[in-house]
């Protein structure tokens, strides 16, 4: 009851946050929040650290930019088109990555999805270092035209929030305990009769795809792909925003991605422009540091033990 | 009493007089969004100099044009189109800002015209160099001041052909820009009877040029002609110094290279180079006067760009002080009416597919026993003419033109 109540002031919040707020700024908020919490999945539930999200979430970027500016699809087909398209990478990817645990699977995702940015810089349809532009936002539905802004901010909220959903839901089914059983203890939960590769499998496409539906929307929403989508920065900023918000909990994704994006907005125009990623990096390793469980995880923790 | 009515009565009148005389002026502040690149690849031809020179002509209008105040913004872009285009988009929704300048980097100025089609603003271009930006990707508002590929191309190419450099080999960077260049300067060498043996694209930016340079090496060619800028140049330069390409009979033949990558190389390693120049601070009193204050701010003579920079926002301030608008539409029409006049440019004039068509230069660079002392490093061989240096209006493929 009292969580449903929660729930229904942050839905209020985010529907009157347009009017108060830049609202390409809170798209892009929302798009990271999203691609952090597909992250999310893998290695907070999962356990997996990949670090090639990169790929998948600019594969998408490209594929619906593809798809919206030369083929003309409609708006809704084209992000589908991308998140397929970063779904089927992620199958490819995880077929080989999932063989291996730790440190060499880190390294595997990361030496495909550098592979795939060397293919995106060198395939034509990219623009290469020039990226996608122009891309069209259209209309949704054949009636809203999204080329006003705050039109636009409420069909990013609600792919967003069918995102979030997704995520919340895989996270509480029986899937997602096992997906936790595994990341606990991967013998006992093989012991236990699971087929542990098709799980990890599962949720790395599952963490792909909804990657690849984040980029794609962002491609609408600034009517550009580029390739810093596809770079290992972005696999690494999409670490970084999970950490610092909370490992394995379901809004400390979003929580790190809203800081990192606010911060690197806020601090882009000031003096502090040429530090972005020295102050990004203090905050990294503060947060490590100290509150190891990121904002969210700390605050749950605080909150248990207080109340 | 009376007193204090007579001083009420004046304040109001003055309160009138501003109003009336910004009417025009939206959000009553003209505001200008410069977007560079400070900490990279193009930092030191560009970067933090450029928003030096535009205060600079925000300064000559004593901070207020048409009873408005004038405002700069600036914002790093990291050389990266999503970035540029998100800060410019911004600033144009929430911000009030008038005009994007400088936009260093291709990619970056593509993607700000796109947000000004949009928004109909004007786009000072100062850093980004390919002609395309006046040719197939213009737009009615994207004004192109500094120069292009194509007078570097005339400039240079004619230059190191005319000298008996007619095989050429290109390295280039690989993104709109340097295909534009390389492409540009092809049909020049072509034209005047040279040949192109090939070319291979390097990243950018890049760090290392030794396989490239193998590479150009092997090739044969008697030029090898560097399509890229700023830190790229200097790189492969060093590189090509280093492999004793020179030595060994290949001529490095730099299409693109500021007054700063002269210094970065000094003038040891950088003697004897060709280069086309939109600006030199040695030219004249007014430009010695006017780099003399640069130098005074920032500890470095202008480059091209940096003064292009002044040149434009300049430009377009005195458009606005002449029309007592910032509509875009006004002020651009204005700005082509009137010959661009300032030490950078003279009798220029601003065409309709957004071009500033302005005098270039053939430079090169001299020995140190030439040089009298820091930063006295190019001696001008050639005036290119305006129209020679950019074609004529008729060659230019803009639909908007």
């Amino acid at each position: 009851m009292k969580k449903t109540f929660g729930y229904l002031i942050l839905l209020a919040l985010a529907l009157a946050a347009p009017f108060v707020v830049y609202p390409v700024l809170l798209m892009k908020l929302l798009c990271f929040a999203l691609f952090a919490s597909a992250f999310n999945l893998i290695l907070g539930y999962g356990g997996l650290l990949s670090f090639g999200h990169a790929a998948f979430f600019g594969g998408a970027a490209y594929f619906t930019g593809h798809a919206l500016k030369a083929w003309g699809l409609p708006t809704e087909l084209g992000i589908l088109a991308g998140t397929a398209g970063a779904g089927l990478l992620g199958l490819a990817i995880g077929l080989l990555a999932i063989r291996r645990q730790g440190i060499y699977f880190a390294m595997i995702t990361l030496a495909m999805a550098q592979m795939a940015y060397f293919f995106f810089i060198s395939a034509p349809f990219t623009g290469g270092e020039n990226g996608l532009q122009g891309v069209p936002r259209g209309m949704a539905l054949g009636m809203f035209d999204l080329s006003n802004d705050r039109t636009m901010y409420f069909f990013v909220l609600a792919i967003c929030l069918g995102g979030f959903l997704l995520i919340a839901r895989a996270v509480h089914s029986p899937f997602g305990q096992v997906l936790g059983a595994i990341r606990d203890n991967e013998d006992r939960a093989r012991s236990l009769g699971y087929d542990i590769e098709r799980y990890k499998l599962l949720a790395f496409v599952l963490s792909a795809t909804l990657a690849g539906l984040a980029g794609a929307t962002k491609t609408v929403v600034f009517q550009l792909a580029s390739l810093s989508d596809a770079h290992w920065h972005m696999s690494g900023e999409v670490v970084l925003m999970t950490l610092l918000g909370g490992l394995g909990t379901i809004a400390g994704p979003a929580v790190g991605a809203s800081i990192i994006i606010a911060l690197q907005n806020y601090l882009a125009s000031g003096p502090f422009a040429a530090w972005v990623p020295v102050v990004l990096g203090v905050i990294f390793v503060t947060c490590v540091l100290s509150f190891r469980r990121g904002v969210v995880g700390e605050l749950r923790a605080f909150i248990r033990r207080s109340f | 009493m009376k007193l204090f009515k007579k001083l009420a009565a004046s304040a109001s009148a003055l309160a009138l007089l501003a109003s009336g005389a910004s009417a025009e002026i939206s959000d009553g502040v003209v505001k200008i969004g410069l977007l560079t690149d400070m900490s990279g690849t193009y930092s030191d031809v560009a970067g933090p100099g450029t928003v030096t020179a535009a205060e600079m002509a925000i300064e000559e209008f004593g901070g207020t044009v048409a009873g408005a105040p004038i405002e700069l913004v600036s914002a790093d872009h990291q050389n990266k189109a999503d970035i540029a285009a998100n800060k410019a988009r911004q600033w144009g929704d929430t911000e009030n800002v008038d005009a994007f300048a400088e936009l260093v980097t291709t990619s970056v100025a593509m993607a700000v015209f796109e947000v000004a089609k949009q928004q109909n603003k004007i786009a000072l271009v100062s850093g980004a160099a390919s002609s395309p930006l006046t040719n197939d990707a213009c737009i009615p508002t994207g004004l192109h001041w500094t120069y292009n590929t194509r007078a570097m191309g005339v400039g240079t190419g004619s230059a190191v052909v005319a000298e008996g450099g007619d095989s050429w080999f290109f390295l280039t960077a690989d993104y709109a820009f340097g295909e534009s260049l390389q492409k540009d300067v092809s049909k020049v060498v072509e034209a005047a009877g040279g040949k192109v043996l090939g070319s291979v694209k390097h990243p950018f930016p890049a760090s290392d040029f030794s396989s490239f340079m193998l590479q150009a090496q092997a090739s044969g060619a008697k030029v090898i002609g560097l399509a890229n800028a700023g830190g790229d140049t200097i790189n492969a330069i060093k590189a090509a110094k280093e492999f004793g390409i020179v030595d060994a009979g290949q001529k490095i033949a730099g299409l693109l290279v500021f007054l700063s990558d002269v210094h970065a190389l000094g003038l040891d390693t950088a003697q004897g180079l060709q280069m086309t120049v939109s600006f030199y601070w040695d030219m004249n009193d007014e430009t010695r006067e006017w780099s003399k204050r640069f130098f005074d701010k920032t500890g470095k003579m202008p480059t091209g760009i940096q003064a292009g920079t002044y040149s434009a926002v300049r430009h377009y301030l005195k458009a606005i002080e002449a029309t007592g608008s910032d509509d875009t539409d006004i002020i651009v029409a204005k700005m082509r009416e009137m010959p661009v006049e300032d030490m950078f440019a003279h009798n220029a004039v601003l065409r309709t597919d957004g071009r500033m068509v302005h005098d270039m230069y053939l430079a090169e660079v001299k020995s140190p026993a030439e040089s009298s002392g820091p930063w006295d490093y190019l001696k001008i061989v050639r005036t290119i003419p305006g129209e020679e240096a950019f074609g004529p209006l008729s060659e230019s493929t803009c639909p908007t033109k």
